[in-house]
């Protein structure tokens, strides 16, 4: 969902990063306090149009949604349970959209561009001892650690499905964050190696 | 700070994100505050890499999510969310880390690690939390002392489950890596 920079130039590849993030908080913003579904219906039905307009290849990424089914299927199932279906499906909606339009942002931005779009915001904070670039490579580090660490996670469960053919269990959580903390040192050290030591971080 | 560290960091606020995947549970009764995960990874990282690195992370988390993605409980993001009346919970997650990470270190030598990362966690992860976001939910809100108190009661079952689950992961990793040494 994260990492699938689309190579193929579209219209929205040209928009700068800053405004692309800037429409992204704006739609969450706008988003988040409609309680009524039609609104809702249209507001991803204009996601879609987005996608459509930015070609074929940007529509077939909407498969990628494949992998929230499980996911939203729970989260209505939670609502139909005190039967609130209104208020369910509006989470759904409301989470449809918010995954397509901050899926379409990172598509068509290079991870170089949405650091250069979110500099402007950190350097009004320096004042306070923020060091923009640090906050910068965090955040796109951390973007790209959850999909890591989801594969990651899936690959373990993959593995105790082939061999025990139940379900993943809690067991797994252990191995899990131990092959958590390995990577962390790995990153350090691929860090150290791209000369991020002096620049970026007091190391 | 050295690199390793800040790798670390990195990590656990990802982890947080992570826990954001595991669907929400709402109830009237708690007047909106929902019932998440992402608690648990809060105080997994004070534990787990130190309070002062479990802050850092739980800082990295939000800022992330200010950013708009879309990774707290139940896809929420961006700035919204932290001018909703939840905002208290999410500020108060940095505390809650740092706390839980300073009871767990001082309480791991005396007791077993099982015991000493439930008691940090049920410190950190309900008492803290919950005396930072429920005051600026009832502020914002314009609920009664009362109302408020029957939210953090409402939240203690909740709470305890987390804790426990925390410390289990906790237990599950002492087997295999020295837990609190990073």
């Amino acid at each position: 969902m994260i990492s699938g920079y689309l190579s193929q130039e579209t219209w929205l590849h040209r928009v700068p990063a800053g405004a692309k993030l800037l429409a992204l908080a704006g739609a969450t913003m706008l988003v988040f306090p409609v309680q009524d579904w039609r609104l809702l219906v249209l507001g991803l039905l204009a996601v879609l149009v987005l996608f459509a307009s930015a070609g074929t290849a940007a529509l077939r990424r909407i498969a990628v949604l494949k992998a929230f089914l499980p996911l939203l299927a729970i989260v209505l199932a939670l609502h139909g349970l005190t039967g609130d279906w209104i208020a369910g499906a509006n989470t759904i909606l409301r989470l449809l959209m918010m995954i397509l339009l901050a899926d379409l942002v990172s598509m068509t931005t290079t991870m170089q561009q949405m650091m250069n779009g979110l500099m402007p915001l950190l350097r009004l904070l320096r004042p306070l001892g923020v060091h923009p670039d640090k906050v910068a490579l965090a955040v796109s580090l951390v973007i790209r650690f959850v999909p890591v660490l989801g594969a990651n996670w899936q690959a373990r469960a993959e593995a105790w499905r082939a061999r025990t053919g139940r379900r993943p269990s809690w067991r797994l959580v252990g191995p899990f964050l131990v092959e958590t903390l390995r990577m962390a040192d790995q990153v350090a050290e691929a860090l150290d190696a791209r000369g991020f030591a002096r620049h970026t971080c007091r190391g | 700070m050295g690199l390793r560290d800040i790798g670390l960091v990195l990590f656990f606020a990802a982890i947080i994100a992570l826990l954001g995947l595991v669907p929400k549970i709402e109830h009237a009764m708690l007047g909106g505050v929902p019932i998440t995960a992402q608690g648990m990874g809060v105080t997994l990282a004070g534990i787990l890499i130190g309070p002062r690195k479990g802050a850092l992370a739980a800082i990295v988390f939000l800022v992330a999510v200010a950013f708009g993605m879309p990774i707290l409980a139940g896809g929420r993001g961006g700035l919204g969310v932290f001018t909703g009346p939840t905002a208290g919970f999410l500020f108060g997650f940095v505390p809650a880390a740092y706390i839980t990470g300073v009871v767990f270190q001082s309480l791991s030598w005396r007791m077993g690690g099982f015991l000493a990362a439930f008691l940090a966690a049920f410190v950190g992860g309900y008492v803290v939390l919950n005396l930072i976001g429920i005051p600026v939910m009832a502020w914002l809100t314009d609920k009664t002392v009362r109302e408020a108190v029957a939210v953090a009661a409402g939240l203690l079952p909740g709470g305890l489950v987390k804790a426990l689950a925390t410390a289990v992961i906790v237990y599950l990793m002492a087997g295999l890596e020295p837990v609190g040494r990073r």
